[in-house]
């Protein structure tokens, strides 16, 4: 065990010497030019990170004064959490809530957001239009955009996508199925495809239950109810709705594919998308991302991708989609606000929309339809066909030490596929779960 | 009294240099980290609230902590029992017995010891893997069929066993070689005299070389 105490210590030396690096460039207001240096940390996501280094370079032509430091990391999270922990904060960051690690809510939970509700006001650079009237109307009055319930946007939308179900469309015409449209369609599906040997359903990880979770919710108990859900409201988990989607998902989970869950984790899930492209699975929930995740991945042949929304109760009852969307913000300790309040604001003109849509990364803006194409043009207008679209999330709250929802909701799921957990034991986790979170909720 | 003097002097000049690291690079951070516990803090913010032992009450009173204590504990004495009794029987092997390619044997065990904790894991993930992985191909060569598939990291039960073995796969190379260095240290002359007077090889591992390693063996874990 010597060695790991010699390891350990040669960890805190590293450590301790990458942190008095960081702490040395605090000062580097403005570079030898005098320019203001703006610090844009980014998630590098599916859509690469050439995008981004193409707008800094749009956002430089067109602002001399300004010089862009561009940060555009897979794990972000690890490269400017520990700066930030050092008193080192970019000033604009592009990370969506949802990930692993936490960073926005814990942002969020510690109120160390800037209020970035004049940005909305803001003319777009170059145009004639402010950023309020150039976004897709409800996108800025969700608990995604407005953590605290109240009139201040604390975080402005970026790409999004409407998430649902994917499969194999080429299968489904080969075999002359028909795609269901209820979960009675859906269960009657099932056993045909088992005995083809194809498993209704998989999952990349047990965090995709996210999207399929709320628009489960929306359809088995309506919006007012999802949004009870989402203000920890008493009782609402003991509600039969409630119990209903938690049934639906575990009977999913009796059809998943059986090597899933071990896969379903943040290293192994391509291994679960490939089920589809292999056919040895049917559906998956995803998002649009998964498209251009999977380019290079080999298919079976006649392979087309299929996308829809949740399947609904019963015929006549609406079927929903979650619309996710990442969100890009400013913290409260960020040296040159302003600036990043225009930066963001310059997200927003028709040039950077461009750019960003050429990489597949789509912004909800008014008529961004029209420059859609190929599978995008499918998959953006789930919500022209008939399914209701679902935004936000759970409303933020202070922390509450060993309680996640995300895990309780959605990480158990992988339980209840291996069937080491009922559908009780869960039912009474997210109970708890949601009564400790009701208490902490943010006033 | 002046060569008391000079002596202490000297004393001071060889242990300061060692102390002054000791305490920033140990003594610093461990103090700094359990001053941290007592904030409630995510960690990224300026706004921190002392709650003094709160968050050690909490901790104690979550049954998730003591699960993954739980989890820990028998990871470790799992992984040192068996990383110990593999790495002594491989030792004695590969120095009392007379074999083919020992130094390649050798070689062969302690390479998992210079692998990257990346490497091992994808390693593990491709020989785990339910459908295509090593294992589970191996094993459906005997069971003649998918019937016996293994979750090695999908079932709940397994998973942990499956963890253990990666890291004694990591492990046993370099204890071996610390083992190995020991038992060639032990006088041939023991071993005839054993052998003269009728006693097995199996014997002679237990009798000889374990009492004769033991205070090694015993260092190496601590």
């Amino acid at each position: 065990m010597k060695r790991f105490v010699a390891l350990f210590c040669a960890l805190m030396l590293t450590l301790s010497l990458l942190a008095s690096c960081g702490t040395r460039n605090d000062d580097k207001d403005k570079d030898s030019d005098g320019k203001i240096v703006l610090k844009v940390a980014v998630l590098e996501s599916a859509y690469g990170k050439k995008m981004w280094e193409d707008v800094a370079a749009a956002y430089e032509a067109d602002h001399t004064d300004v010089k862009i430091e561009l940060t555009a990391e897979k794990n972000l999270e690890d490269v400017i959490g520990s700066k930030m922990k050092s008193g080192d904060y970019p000033d604009v960051v592009h990370l969506a809530t949802g990930r692993e690690a936490g960073l926005t809510e814990t942002m969020i939970r510690e109120n160390s957001l800037a209020d970035i509700s004049d940005i909305l006001d803001e003319k777009v650079f170059g145009e004639d239009v402010s950023v309020k009237d150039k976004l897709i109307e409800g996108f800025t009055d969700t608990a995604a955009t407005h953590p605290y319930d109240d009139d201040s946007m604390y975080m402005a939308p970026m790409f999004y996508g409407p998430c649902g179900l994917f499969y194999n469309a080429g299968l489904f015409a080969e075999k002359k199925w028909t795609v269901p449209t209820t979960w009675d369609e859906m269960w009657e599906l099932g056993q045909k495809a088992e005995a083809e040997g194809i498993a209704l359903f998989t999952y990349p990880t047990a965090g995709y239950f996210d999207s399929l979770m709320f628009a489960l919710l929306c359809e088995t108990g309506g919006v007012e109810f999802y949004n009870d859900c989402m203000r920890y409201k008493e009782g609402v988990w003991e509600d039969k709705n409630a119990r209903e989607a938690l049934d639906i998902v575990a009977r999913l989970a009796s059809y998943t594919e059986p090597t899933t869950v071990a896969n379903a984790n943040n290293d192994n899930y391509l291994k679960n998308q490939q089920l589809i492209l292999d056919n040895k699975a049917l559906f998956m929930p995803s998002g649009t991302w998964v498209v251009g995740e999977m380019a290079d991945a080999p298919r079976s042949e006649g392979f087309e991708w299929g996308f829809m929304a949740l399947p609904a109760i019963d015929s006549d009852s609406d079927r929903y989609s979650y619309t996710y969307f990442e969100q890009i913000w400013v913290p409260e300790n960020a040296k040159h606000q302003d600036e990043a309040k225009d930066f963001i604001a310059y997200l927003y003109t028709d040039k950077a929309v461009k750019i960003f849509a050429e990489a597949g990364a789509i912004q909800p803006i008014q008529g961004v339809s029209e420059i859609l194409e190929g599978e995008n043009k499918l998959f953006y207008s789930i919500y022209d066909t008939g399914a209701k679209p679902v935004l936000g999330g759970f409303a933020a709250t202070d922390p509450v030490e060993g309680v996640s929802m995300t895990d309780t909701l959605f990480g158990t799921v992988n339980s209840i596929v291996s069937g080491d957990k009922t559908v009780d034991e869960w039912q009474n986790a997210i109970k708890k779960a949601s009564d400790s979170l009701r208490k902490a909720l943010k006033k | 009294m002046r060569k008391h003097k000079g002596r202490r002097a000297f004393l001071a000049v060889c242990t300061i240099p060692a102390l002054i690291l000791f305490s920033v690079f140990m003594l610093y951070p461990t103090l700094n980290i359990f001053i941290i516990s007592m904030y409630k803090w995510g960690g990224y913010s300026q706004h921190r609230e002392f709650v003094g032992l709160d968050n050690f009450v909490k901790l104690f009173s979550d049954a998730k902590f003591w699960q993954s204590f739980q989890n820990t504990v028998l990871l470790i004495v799992i992984v040192t029992i068996i990383t110990m009794a593999m790495a002594l029987l491989t030792a004695a092997i590969l120095t009392r017995e007379k074999l083919r390619f020992k130094g390649f044997f050798r070689v062969v065990f302690y390479i998992p010891n210079i692998l990257s904790a990346v490497v091992i894991a994808a390693i593990f993930s491709a020989v785990y893997d339910p459908s295509r992985g090593l294992l589970n191909t191996l094993l459906s060569f005997f069971t003649g069929g998918k019937a016996g598939q293994v979750l090695w990291l999908g079932d709940q039960k397994v998973v942990i066993y499956s963890i253990a073995i990666a890291m004694i796969w990591q492990a046993v190379g370099y204890y071996m070689v610390m083992y190995t260095a020991s038992m060639s240290s032990v006088p041939e002359s023991m071993y005839e005299a054993a052998s003269l007077e009728g006693a097995g090889r199996v014997r002679q591992f237990f009798s000889i070389t374990i009492p004769l390693i033991w205070t090694n063996a015993y260092f190496f874990y601590h």
